[in-house]
């Protein structure tokens, strides 16, 4: 799959800031960027407003393992509903401070999809309207899709 | 209003200050016209809503960390009751990002067969959405005419794979098995029926006046806050805007097909009603074509590593057996690498992101289920709206509970 006006993409954005690209990477058709944790905002709102990635269609975070450094990784798959190109941002995030600034002042979107974030995997949204979690109960101690949290969890959960 | 007042017995007290309260009523999870068991806080000033806040997760089932402790193929099984309405759909994105992983093709005749049976099952899925819609309005009639269709459908998805709901028909690098004989005959025969069906529920809800006013005008979303809360599929098309994952996007082979993307501008109710109706016969359009492209050929792509031998081979060929074992036993490897893979289910975009590390299983796999996204939306759509009219715009959103919770 050819690729090419992906990077134009990422010709722009290091155009305008070259310090918002850490790093790119393209395979299999996909082009991912890199960005530092505090220009996610920034980031997001060039592309929203500048290269018409109006529509974000997945925001999802990922464990890589307690032994990794940078442990947490915040996927962000944009996509725009008048070139359809999708691009994917990446966030890296360190176990200690698994915090990031949270996207829902551009895409309402984004609201679920970070309570889903947290709610699993422990990922903080900074400035989140309402951060609770959404698919587990409030009361449930620790997040199931982090690695050290075993299957079966550590007791049996009841909901009385 | 007065005159009843003063009519009444002098020892009942008349409460007037009650009617300025706001009332806070829970909905669901055990009420039938929010399809399955969603529960909905409500906020109400007399019948009109001023707050909704979804509550999800009762059918929270861990399926994402599940597929982190099984194969890649075992994985298949999973997909099939997330959107039980439409496995076909799930299986199709979740074996469409292994095989992006894996960089393999599958032949065209398993292309055609991929598309033929995913646009039976889209229509079967609407078949769903159409007799619930319906009777949350109060037609009972039409969802038993619905599920008479429906039932079709699932016979000749289970004459194909054996199973009614849960077929994990798709797998990595081809299909379960080949067609059966006499597929093709039963799937015209099925073809011939249903366009008198559609005339029926044209008749019987579209030319209903009772169903159009009370769905005109109702739920209404913006195109452009439709965007921001991520809507897809029918309820965004329900806005004016032509995105159609099978053309902006294309996959197996979808953009050799003749057929259009309905949209309308109405961006209510009765709009995604029109969009979901009139998608019906560009679905049967596509399944018309992919029959007529049905030629012999093999349906499995030629890579032995990751696809199962025919049970023939294995009788004759020591290394196909050999990679049989192997297969079942220990799985097979998948480059390191990430993907995203949307496809055009039902609902909308069904997105699956699939991280690898190198092994026999995988490292995350999220799904992006449309009805999760959807549903989200919900709170805006049915501010200012009678209770009434709550159910109507849910029916609208064509929601599984089973995708969002997962």
């Amino acid at each position: 799959m050819n690729t090419e006006p992906l990077h134009n993409f990422v010709e722009k954005l290091k155009a305008q800031n070259s310090s918002w690209v850490a790093d790119v990477k393209d395979a299999l058709g996909e082009v991912t960027i890199t960005v530092p944790r505090e220009a996610i905002i920034d980031v997001c709102n060039f592309l929203k407003g500048e290269q018409d990635f109006d529509l974000l269609a997945d925001l999802c975070g990922s464990d890589c393992g307690p032994e990794e450094d940078p442990r947490f990784e915040v996927n962000y798959h944009l996509f725009s509903t008048t070139h359809y190109n999708r691009l994917r941002l990446k966030v890296l995030l360190m176990e200690d401070e698994p915090n990031v600034e949270s996207v829902t002042s551009l895409w309402k979107t984004a609201n679920w999809h970070e309570r889903e974030t947290y709610d699993l995997l422990g990922i903080v949204f900074d400035n989140h309207p309402d951060l609770r979690r959404i698919l587990l109960p409030s009361d449930f101690d620790g997040h199931a899709l982090r690695k050290d949290y075993p299957l079966r969890g550590y007791e049996p959960y009841s909901l009385s | 209003m007065s005159t009843a007042v003063e009519n009444l017995p002098s020892d009942i007290e008349v409460l007037d200050e009650s009617l300025d309260s706001q009332m806070t009523i829970s909905m669901g999870p055990q009420h039938p016209s929010t399809h399955g068991v969603l529960r909905l806080e409500l906020i109400l000033d007399g019948e009109v809503v001023v707050k909704t806040t979804p509550d999800i997760g009762y059918l929270h089932t861990g399926m994402e960390k599940l597929f982190e402790y099984k194969k890649y193929q075992q994985g298949i099984t999973i997909t099939d009751r997330m959107d039980y309405l439409n496995p076909l759909g799930n299986n199709l994105a979740y074996v469409m990002a292994a095989e992006k992983l894996l960089q393999i093709e599958i032949p065209e005749r398993g292309q055609v067969i991929r598309v033929l049976m995913c646009e039976l099952q889209r229509i079967a899925s609407h078949m769903v959405w159409l007799g619930t819609h319906a009777l949350d309005i109060g037609a009972m009639s039409v969802f038993f005419f619905c599920f008479r269709q429906r039932e079709k459908i699932l016979n000749l998805i289970e004459a194909a794979s054996g199973g009614r709901m849960t077929p994990s028909y798709f797998r990595i690098g081809g299909l379960m098995m080949d067609l059966p004989a006499g597929f093709e005959r039963r799937c015209k025969q099925f073809l011939e029926d249903f366009p008198a069906a559609m005339d029926m529920f044209e008749t019987l809800v579209s030319g209903n006046t009772l169903f159009q006013s009370r769905t005109k005008e109702i739920g209404y979303m913006s195109k452009e806050d439709s965007i921001s809360w991520g809507v897809t599929g029918p309820c965004l098309r329900a806005c004016g805007v032509e995105l159609d994952l099978r053309i902006a996007n294309p996959y197996t082979g979808y953009e050799t097909y003749d057929f259009d993307i309905p949209t309308e501008t109405g961006c209510d109710v009765w709009a995604r009603f029109r969009v979901r109706m009139r998608e019906l016969y560009e679905s049967e359009k596509i399944v018309k074509q992919a029959l007529e492209r049905l030629k012999p050929g093999p349906t499995k792509a030629d890579a032995p590593k990751v696809v199962l031998p025919d049970r023939d081979d294995m009788r004759k060929h020591m290394d196909s057996l050999i990679h049989h074992f192997l297969i079942v036993a220990e799985g097979f490897n998948v480059p390191e690498g990430e993907v995203y893979h949307a496809i055009e289910a039902s609902k909308g975009e069904l997105g699956v992101y699939m991280k690898s590390n190198g092994g026999p299983k995988p490292e995350r796999v999220h799904f992006r289920g449309p009805s999760f996204v959807n549903l989200s939306a919900l709170p805006d759509m049915v501010e200012g709206e009678l209770i009434a009219d709550v159910v109507a715009v849910i029916g609208s959103l064509d929601i599984v509970l089973g995708e969002i919770d997962r």
